[in-house]
C-alpha cells in the first residue's frame, strides 16, 4: 500500500489551482500526477509518486549527504577498531 | 532509472554487508515496520548478507493486513446494494471477511471496481451519477493526504453520491504498543519511510528515547536496507538510542507540511482495532464530523452481526513479530496467494505473500 516510486517531471499543469498537476516519466512510463503539496516544483526535479499524488520532491543534497553520513560513520568504526 | 539503480548496486549492497559483519559483536533483533522492506528483504535475499547475530523481525506494515474484518464485511454488504458502487485498492478486494471477500461479492453480481489512485473514484461518482459511490480508503499515514483530497475535491465539484468507508491506520502507537508489550525483542526498528516522507520524524523522538530503542527513517531498495541497519546496528553497539535519517532524499524531519494539513483538516484521531493486534488507542483516522455527509458508516446503515475470523490462520502473531509465515501450519498448504486464509498473504505487503514468492 505504501509504494512510492520516483520519476521526473517533464511538463507542470497549474491552471486549476486546486488541482495542480504534473507529467512524470517512470522510466520511460509517463502518468499524470497530482503534485498539489509540492512547493517550488520545476521540469526536471525528482519527485516521489504514491497512488498517483507526489509525496514529496528527491533532494539530491540530501541523497549525497546520506551516503556522506554513512561513509563517515564506517572510517569512525574502523578508528575506534584500531583497523 | 535515477534514484533506483544506485539504490540496487551490487557493489555498494557488498561493502555495507561487509561493513556491518564488521562492527557487529552481539545478537540484535531489528524489526522493518513496512510490509514494502520485508519484500525487498526477502526478494533480493538480505538476510543471507547479514551476520547471524541479526534477526530481523518483520513488522504489521501492511495496512491491507490490519484492517478490521468487521470493516471488510461492512464493505461487502454495501457492494451487494444495487444502487451502490464499491470503490477501493486492488488488494483490497481478494481480502477475506468473515464468509467472502469483494471479489466474490462482484461475482454475485455487486459492483466492486478497482483504482489505482483515489482521484479515480471521484471519476467514476461523476460518471454515475445515478449511483452512490463508496470509496473503501485504508491504508497509513502515507495514503492519508491522497485519500482526505476526495472529499474536498467532491465538495468543490458538488458531488452529492460520493461517500467514503475509512479505516485509516497510524503508525507510531502501533509501534508504541509493541514496544511495551511483555512479549516485546525488539532492539532496534526501521521505520516505514513513506510514513515518514509525509508525516517527518518528529514523533519517534519521543519513542526512541522511553524505550530506549533506536529507530531509523528508512528507504526501500536494498542499499537502502542496509544503509538502516548499519545505522542501527551501529547504535546498539554504541549504546545509542535516538532517531536517525537514511531516507533523506525523501525525508524532511517536518515531513510535508501540506498533506498534514489535509489530513487534520479532514480526519480525526480516533481508537481503531488492528485485524490480529487487537484495539490500539489513538492509532485510526476517521472523518470530522463536518463531513459526516461524506461517512458511509454514518450515512449508510450496515449491520453487521458478528463476525468470524480463521481457526488456522496465525496472521496475528506475524503482524505482530511473534512468529514468521514459515511457522504456520496452512502456509502453502491450505494458505495460498490463490486461496487465502488470512490477509497477509494476499497484500503485496504481507508477509506470507513475501515468503511464499521468494523463499522455497
Amino acid at each position: 500500500m505504501c509504494l512510492a516510486l520516483p520519476g521526473k517531471v517533464i511538463s507542470i499543469d497549474e491552471s486549476n489551482p486546486n488541482l495542480k498537476t504534473a507529467k512524470v516519466n517512470f522510466n520511460g512510463v509517463v502518468k499524470d500526477v497530482t503534485v498539489q503539496w509540492i512547493d517550488d516544483l520545476k521540469v526536471g526535479d525528482y519527485v516521489i509518486v504514491h497512488v498517483g499524488f507526489a509525496l514529496n520532491k528527491i533532494d539530491e543534497k540530501e541523497a549525497i549527504e546520506t551516503f556522506r553520513i554513512i561513509n563517515e560513520m564506517v572510517d569512525l568504526t574502523k578508528r575506534e577498531g584500531g583497523e | 532509472m535515477k534514484y533506483v539503480d544506485e539504490y540496487r548496486d551490487a557493489e555498494s549492497v557488498r561493502l555495507l554487508s561487509e561493513k556491518i559483519n564488521s562492527i557487529i559483536t552481539r545478537n540484535w533483533n531489528v524489526m522493518e515496520i513496512c510490509g514494502g522492506q520485508t519484500h525487498t528483504i526477502l526478494k533480493y535475499r538480505i538476510e543471507e548478507l547479514l551476520p547471524p547475530q541479526i534477526t530481523l523481525i518483520h513488522g504489521p506494515g501492511c495496512p491491507v493486513c490490519v484492517t478490521p474484518i468487521e470493516m471488510i464485511d461492512k464493505a461487502i454488504l454495501l457492494a451487494l446494494r444495487p444502487d451502490i458502487i464499491l470503490v477501493s485498492y486492488g488488494d483490497m478486494l481478494r481480502v477475506p471477511g468473515s464468509n467472502s471477500d469483494l471479489l466474490e461479492a462482484k461475482s454475485k453480481g455487486g459492483n466492486v471496481k478497482m483504482i489505482y489512485s483515489p482521484l479515480d473514484a471521484i471519476k467514476i461518482a461523476e460518471q454515475n451519477p445515478d449511483k452512490k459511490i463508496v470509496f473503501f480508503a485504508v491504508g497509513f499515514e502515507t495514503t492519508a493526504p491522497a485519500n482526505a483530497f476526495t472529499i474536498f475535491e467532491a465538495e468543490r465539484r458538488g458531488l452529492k453520491n460520493y461517500f467514503m468507508l475509512c479505516s485509516h491506520v497510524l503508525v507510531p502507537p502501533a509501534i508504541e504498543i509493541l514496544l511495551k508489550s511483555e512479549k516485546n525483542s525488539i532492539n532496534g526498528i526501521l521505520t516505514a519511510g513513506h510514513v515518514c516522507t509525509v508525516m517527518g520524524y518528529e514523533e519517534y523522538i519521543p519513542l526512541a528515547e522511553k524505550y530506549k530503542t533506536p529507530m531509523v527513517v528508512t528507504g526501500f531498495e536494498p542499499v537502502d536496507i542496509l544503509s538502516g541497519l548499519l545505522m542501527v546496528i551501529y547504535q546498539l553497539e554504541n549504546g545509542n538510542c535516538f532517531v536517525e535519517n537514511q531516507y533523506g532524499r525523501a525525508v524532511r524531519k517536518e515531513g510535508n507540511i501540506h498533506s498534514k494539513k489535509i489530513i487534520s483538516d479532514v480526519f480525526e484521531i480516533t481508537d481503531r482495532k488492528w485485524r490480529g493486534i487487537g484495539l490500539i488507542p489513538q492509532s485510526g483516522l476517521k472523518i470530522k464530523s463536518k463531513y459526516s455527509h461524506y461517512d458511509a458508516e454514518i450515512v449508510f446503515n450496515i449491520d453487521t452481526t458478528g463476525f468470524d475470523e480463521s481457526d488456522i490462520c496465525i496472521a496475528g502473531e506475524i503482524l505482530q513479530g511473534l512468529k514468521k509465515p514459515g511457522d504456520c501450519p496452512a502456509f502453502r498448504k491450505e494458505c495460498t496467494p490463490e486461496i487465502p486464509l488470512g490477509a497477509p498473504m494476499v497484500s503485496a505487503e504481507g508477509a506470507c505473500s513475501a515468503y511464499y514468492r521468494y523463499t522455497k
